[in-house]
């Protein structure tokens, strides 16, 4: 085990555990989740733009919402599906702050379909984030309205089937093709390359949203190992594999 | 400024306006929609923001968030529309997030909607009927100043009398004094400082500063409601002294009865009128107090009976309640029914006088 | 065999999870065989880290800590 930096031959630090605006690395997510990940990311992204000051977050329901504990930026934890309308109103009193949106895909393709394309059909000068892994995680892993076909969840044990349980929304695809959503990407975190992508997507919906140009969306896929009764190490392969074959990755609009 | 005359609805919205409401957000629903469309006009100018938003429950939630970032914000609706914001009042009942809802109802039958509300939790919400358009001036003003100080979404229970009726009124801000800054709203400028904010019905607070968590923040929460409901009651009450009958009405019913209960009093009929102007918290012992000489309670309501169950909590069995009122809406569904008026209700009285003998 | 740095692991609180061991683009990871305080086993770092964070940036409970060092080490000194 390696002591202190000290004992090391002459080194440099290229990569702290936590961003600079993670409060705490502790939290209770299942191991291999994509989610603290997906968080990290997004802070790095809000501190590397100097938006500390200037962000303000609404966050949904989920098990991404343990964010508002860990990170140190003014938070409001909404009701599920609410963030975008919550969000228009923090907007609309605060033009100059960097109002975001943390959402799953339950919160935004089930719960807030309504909240979300309103919003991005008005043009709201927010970024808005969906971690989409496919599942209500939080609460043990029911299907959502962006689960794939064939997904396995406690709704759909045989895998979701069309011709009981309907296809996937594709969120990203639909607000693209709103005039008032001026950027939209659909990025991932099962690698170090995706990580790397996403958070140039996230980084870039702030400065397009900041410069007032309109709505700005990026759809992260997350692995949920649990809630897709796999074994960890097998996540970001069933990523790639499935999800990615139905929510190709890249940018859908702008930037 | 000089009296003038003015639509119930704008003047709501010039109230709400001097109350320094910045923020308004509604969907289009009679009787409330003139409101919407008076803030529409009106908020700009101002310098605020109307919102014509694309469902009840995303107005609501903007006015949520605008009031979280300290902007005094209000939104409305009626009857359904109330019904589907009712989930986002509770929330901010919870997370402690100041807003006003003008409930321009469609008649007296949503009292227990604006009263028992319908959302989640151990939460209420301070409800003011006013009985017409200048007493609507003057809560509509006192509701931004309560919800600021208690941190709580409040209520106006107005209907089609107050929206759309004229009346000559005086618009003036009003000073109810001082309240604390608000340093809980959200504005990002405390981020990465170690002290940022956070609202969140759960208060589960952040890994650096703990906060109490649900069990104690909702405990706090019922206890401050506790207060209000001791504090906050309103009533009117006239010729009680020695009523031998009390009729209690609220809001917009009430002048009607007023003026039988005038005409009662002329022809020498020891009877009594109490309204309680919050609906929420329900003045309890002022009326139990109104009601000790009587040997008769009568309750006029346009509805099938939902405030007599307040009534009826108040008088605790010492004398009989009777109602008096019904079902009642015009053919329309969306305004005032046949009963609120003057003859009907004397009549009706004279029947139940008749009736409930002593 | 070339270490061009190295990393620290909080093994406590790791939860096992093996996505770094993949991620590892030298592949000098490895899972321990005996288990955390919390009963999960844990990555072993062996010579030949390049600093590269890739484990770094998949951990999802922030375990790692990543150093780069002035001059490649050319021995094993560097291991864990």
């Amino acid at each position: 085990m390696n002591d202190s930096q000290s004992l090391l031959p002459p080194n440099r630090k290229v990569a702290t555990a936590l961003a600079p605006l993670q409060l705490s690395g502790e939290h209770h997510l299942c191991p291999g989740c994509g989610h603290p990940v997906a968080w990290r990311l997004l802070l790095e992204a809000i501190s590397e733009l100097h938006l500390e000051n200037k962000a303000i977050g609404v966050v949904g329901h989920g098990c991404y919402t343990n964010i508002v504990q860990l990170a140190d930026i003014d938070f409001l934890q909404c009701l599920h599906g609410r963030a975008p309308a919550v969000a228009t109103g923090v907007k609309r009193v605060h033009p100059d702050a960097a109002v975001f949106t943390l959402q799953g895909d339950g919160d935004v393709a089930s719960e807030g379909l309504a909240e979300i394309l309103h919003t991005a059909a008005r043009g709201e000068r927010i970024t808005a984030i969906m971690l989409n892994n496919g599942v209500f995680g939080d609460t043990g892993g029911q299907m959502t309205a962006a689960s794939v076909v064939g997904q396995r969840t406690k709704t759909s044990l045989d895998g979701r089937e069309p011709e009981a349980h309907g296809y996937p929304v594709p969120v990203a695809d639909l607000i693209a093709s709103l005039p008032g959503a001026a950027y939209v990407a659909r990025g991932a975190v099962h690698n170090a390359g995706s990580i790397a992508k996403t958070k140039r997507y996230v980084k870039k919906a702030f400065e397009i949203a900041a410069q007032g140009d309109g709505f700005t969306f990026v759809e992260v896929l997350t692995m949920c190992p649990t809630g897709w009764f796999l074994p960890t190490a097998d996540g970001p392969d069933y990523l790639e594999g499935t999800f990615e074959k139905t929510f190709p990755l890249g940018v859908l609009k702008g930037g | 400024m000089a009296a003038r005359l003015l639509q119930g609805s704008d003047a709501v919205a010039q109230a709400a306006i001097a109350a320094g409401c910045r923020f308004f957000s509604g969907y289009p629903m009679l009787p409330f929609t003139d409101l919407l469309e008076s803030m529409a006009r009106r908020m700009a100018a101002a310098g605020g923001v109307c919102m014509n938003a694309e469902t009840e429950i995303e107005a609501v939630n903007m006015t949520l968030g605008a009031a979280a970032a300290g902007a005094r914000s209000a939104t409305g609706s009626c009857g359904q529309g109330i019904a589907l914001m009712q989930e986002a009042i509770a929330e901010a009942a919870l997370n402690e997030v100041p807003f006003v809802v003008f409930n321009m109802a469609r008649g007296q039958q949503d009292y227990f909607q604006a009263t028992r509300g319908g959302g989640w939790g151990d939460y209420r919400t301070i409800c003011l009927a006013p009985k017409d358009v200048v007493e609507a001036v003057e809560h509509t003003q006192l509701l931004f100043h309560l919800a600021d100080q208690y941190r709580s979404p409040v209520m106006m229970y107005g209907d089609y009398l107050i929206s759309h009726t004229y009346m000559s009124v005086e618009v003036d801000p009003i000073d109810f004094g001082p309240l604390p800054p608000k340093d809980w709203a959200l504005d990002g400028s405390r981020g990465g400082t170690g002290r940022s904010r956070q609202i969140w019905t759960w208060a589960m607070g952040k890994a650096n500063d703990p906060g109490p968590g649900p069990d104690l923040h909702w405990q706090r929460i019922a206890e401050k409601f506790d207060g209000v409901a001791r504090l906050e009651q309103r009533w009117e009450s006239k010729w009680c002294d020695d009523a031998e009958t009390v009729i209690v009405s609220f809001g917009t019913a009430a002048p009607f009865v007023e003026q039988v209960v005038g005409e009662l009093r002329d022809d020498g009929v020891r009877v009594g009128t109490f309204r309680p102007i919050s609906l929420w918290p329900f003045p309890e012992k002022p009326l139990a107090e109104a009601c000790a000489s009587a040997s008769r309670v009568l309750v006029f309501e346009v509805n099938a009976g939902q405030m007599i169950d307040d009534v009826r909590l108040a008088v605790a069995g010492r004398a009989p309640v009777t109602p008096l009122g019904r079902v009642s809406i015009d053919f329309s569904g969306m305004r005032q029914g046949e009963i609120l008026t003057v003859p009907w209700i004397r009549d009706r009285v004279r029947q139940v006088i008749r009736e409930v003998t002593v | 065999m070339v270490t061009r740095g190295t990393v620290t692991i909080n093994v406590e609180q790791c939860k096992g999870c093996d996505l770094c061991i993949a991620a590892c683009r030298p592949g000098v990871l490895a899972m321990s065989t005996d288990v955390n305080g919390n009963g999960y086993r844990f990555p072993l770092l062996s010579p030949g880290c390049t600093a590269c964070r890739a484990c770094r940036d998949v951990c999802p409970d922030y375990c790692f800590e990543v150093f780069k060092f002035d001059t490649p080490v050319e021995d094993d000194a560097g291991a864990a």
